[in-house]
């Protein structure tokens, strides 16, 4: 861990990832800045296909060929990431980043047992400590996660989804990484069981003040549990902003769209109904990537790209009439 | 009393039977009575989480399996005793649209494919209809241009088109009841109001009722005439959707409710919840819920609670309180 407490844990600068298809490149991240300030949440938040899973996996540098990372730089804590030797970032992963994929609860290893599994990763990170200190710190992960010590011996088949997912969350903070990135960690669970897994996220967030990127697309459970949003849309960064003003203010007449679509348990309204054109990411228009949506474009946004600009203490938004 | 156009009679559906021991036997729904009027048309929503038996219903009325007891009418016919053209006339006129959009493509034929089937099957071209005209208009219903899907392959297509051509296709046999399984959970959340809508629609203008099984309980709420609530085979509350979601009885539903995220960064989750006591084999006599039930009493322990309604209302709660 640093010691110099900067602001700023992770600072993502015009980071640019494509893919290459026999049809063209698509641009799965375009241009991407971002910051996430040091004992935050941020959330990010964006419909399937905008390249926010290609955002996580690329801070971490797992981004697999033909995917490639063309331009850009991921400062961790002071460190480039994208500048480092292989054997410096494997250091790094884990004990200062930790990622929680998306479905790692499927990927937990069937024929071992809990506490040997959540062991074998830290010792794979270089942790070396004799049985029973491993141990113990196997079960004060548990129980920081809330679960019960029988989990120790248990066998992934054996857990519910939520008892799962809270083992890949001990898994995550087992190294006390400054920086956890966590990809829709609730998708599969039920409601209650959601609450549940989140309120531990919180409880972590407090205890250990590890700083926190939230990838999802339930904003709902972005309200309950993050600080600020970061709104993504076709490989782009469209607004960021505290989370109050995301949902008190929207700016983006895509986040405006998502914060209207949110189905209420309060009351019963209109259904804000939108129609979904794909933009073709080999191809794009010229201009904003969210004119085929928009409903409110002029000749400016179908020229050019609108840049991401401050408009407010802590508000960005991307769009030429905001 | 006219027949309902569905009804689900004490339906029961163990699992395990014979030479297991009671406690492998799984009871997947419990003496389940659901009814869908033939008219109006309605959406009858059912909300359960894992486990609550909600897949296992959705199988029984589609006939894919028969219940260990009780019964299930449609048009006052046992759907178990349908058998040769009576069967294909249910399941033209009892559809379905399930939750994965892309699942249910053959990936290596172009999406006309899944009418091109339909037509087959149910010889639509024998019937006088004109089966390119019905795939068109079918297709328009939902608001998708036949000249931007027709011709295209699966992947070609976002989940939420791929989503309204398996609601053309079914809509293209003019049925009377269409089982909606989870038709929005794999669809982006910006783009669910216009599946739902659609939905609605049909109800309204081609007079088709559906059976909207989910766990969302926001969508039910939304866009649900009726609803009935299951907890491990169980029906705990049902009744007018509004009157049940706004004004909820059973310390489950309270529970499922309080439970969804409030979208509003000033109403968060003050009280942590816990999932109560260990909830392992089923409770033989007794509330299912008596193990997680912050209310419970000696009574609710000893004897399953039956449905009671409240005060003159369409609202039915399963709970002593």
């Amino acid at each position: 861990m640093t010691d110099n407490h900067p602001r700023v844990v992770l600072d993502v600068e015009n980071l640019q990832v494509q893919y290459p298809t026999a049809l063209g490149d698509i641009v799965a991240c375009r241009n991407v800045s971002l910051q996430v300030y040091r004992g935050e949440i941020l959330g990010l938040v964006g419909e399937s296909g905008c390249g926010k899973s290609t955002l996580a996996m690329a801070i971490m540098r797992l981004i697999q060929p033909p995917g490639r990372i063309v331009q850009g730089r991921v400062v961790l804590e002071g460190t480039d990431l994208l500048s480092l030797k292989e054997g410096r970032l494997r250091q790094m992963r884990w004990q200062q980043i930790a990622l929680i994929p998306q479905g790692a609860m499927s990927s937990l290893n069937p024929v071992m047992r809990i506490g040997e599994q959540i062991a074998d990763g830290m010792r794979a990170h270089g942790v070396e400590q004799s049985r029973g200190q491993m141990d113990n710190r196997v079960l004060d992960l548990l129980a920081a996660v809330g679960l019960p010590r029988s989990v120790h011996n248990m066998y992934p088949h054996e857990l519910s989804g939520g008892m799962k997912q809270r083992v890949c969350i001990a898994m995550a903070i087992s190294l006390h990484p400054s920086l956890i990135i966590a990809d829709e960690p609730t998708s599969a669970l039920d409601v209650v069981v959601q609450r549940l897994v989140i309120q531990t996220l919180m409880e972590i967030r407090q205890r250990l003040n590890v700083s926190m990127l939230l990838i999802g697309h339930d904003m709902g459970l972005q309200a309950q549990l993050v600080d600020r949003i970061a709104v993504m849309y076709a490989g782009r960064i469209m607004e960021v902003a505290p989370v109050e003003e995301i949902f008190d203010s929207p700016l983006h007449p895509y986040t405006r769209l998502l914060v209207e679509s949110i189905p209420s348990i309060k009351e019963r309204k209109p259904l804000r109904v939108t129609e979904g054109l794909m933009l073709d990411l080999r191809d794009p228009p010229p201009g904003c990537a969210f004119q085929l949506r928009c409903g409110q474009t002029s000749e400016i946004c179908r020229s050019i790209e609108p840049p991401l600009l401050q408009v407010a203490p802590e508000h960005y938004v991307a769009c030429h009439f905001c | 009393m006219s027949q309902a156009l569905l009804d689900v009679k004490k339906v029961t559906k163990a699992f395990g039977n014979g030479l297991l021991k009671s406690q492998d036997r799984v009871v997947a729904l419990d003496s389940v009575d659901l009814s869908i009027p033939h008219e109006p048309a309605t959406i009858v929503a059912v909300a359960g989480e894992s486990g609550s038996g909600k897949t296992t219903l959705a199988k029984l009325v589609l006939g894919f399996t028969k219940p260990t007891a009780g019964q299930i009418l449609f048009a006052g016919q046992d759907v178990a005793d349908l058998r040769g053209a009576q069967l294909i006339e249910y399941r033209r006129q009892v559809q379905a649209i399930f939750q994965d959009p892309y699942e249910v493509f053959n990936p290596f034929y172009r999406v006309n494919h899944v009418f091109d089937q339909v037509i087959k099957h149910f010889q639509l071209a024998d019937k006088g209809d004109d089966p390119e005209e019905a795939v068109k208009t079918a297709l328009n219903m939902t608001g998708l241009r036949p000249e931007d899907v027709l011709g295209k392959y699966p992947h070609q297509l976002s989940g939420g088109q791929r989503q309204r051509i398996m609601i053309a296709r079914a809509l293209m046999l003019r049925p009377r009841l269409i089982l909606a399984d989870e038709p929005v959970s794999m669809i982006d959340a910006s783009l669910r109001a216009m599946i739902l809508e659609i939905l609605q629609r049909m109800r309204n203008e081609q007079s088709i009722s559906f059976l909207y099984i989910t766990h969302d309980l926001s969508t039910a709420y939304q866009i649900s005439d009726k609803i009935y609530i299951l907890y491990r085979g169980w029906i705990v509350e049902q009744g007018d959707t509004a009157r049940v979601i706004e004004n909820p009885q059973h310390p489950y539903l309270q529970l499922l409710i309080d439970s969804v995220p409030i979208p509003d960064p000033s109403q968060r989750w003050d009280s942590a919840i816990s999932l109560g006591g260990a909830v392992d084999g089923r409770e033989a006599t007794g509330c299912p819920f008596y193990s997680r039930c912050p209310a419970r009493t000696r009574r609710c322990l000893t004897k399953r609670p039956s449905l009671r309604p409240i005060e003159g209302e369409d609202h039915q709660v399963r709970c002593y309180l």
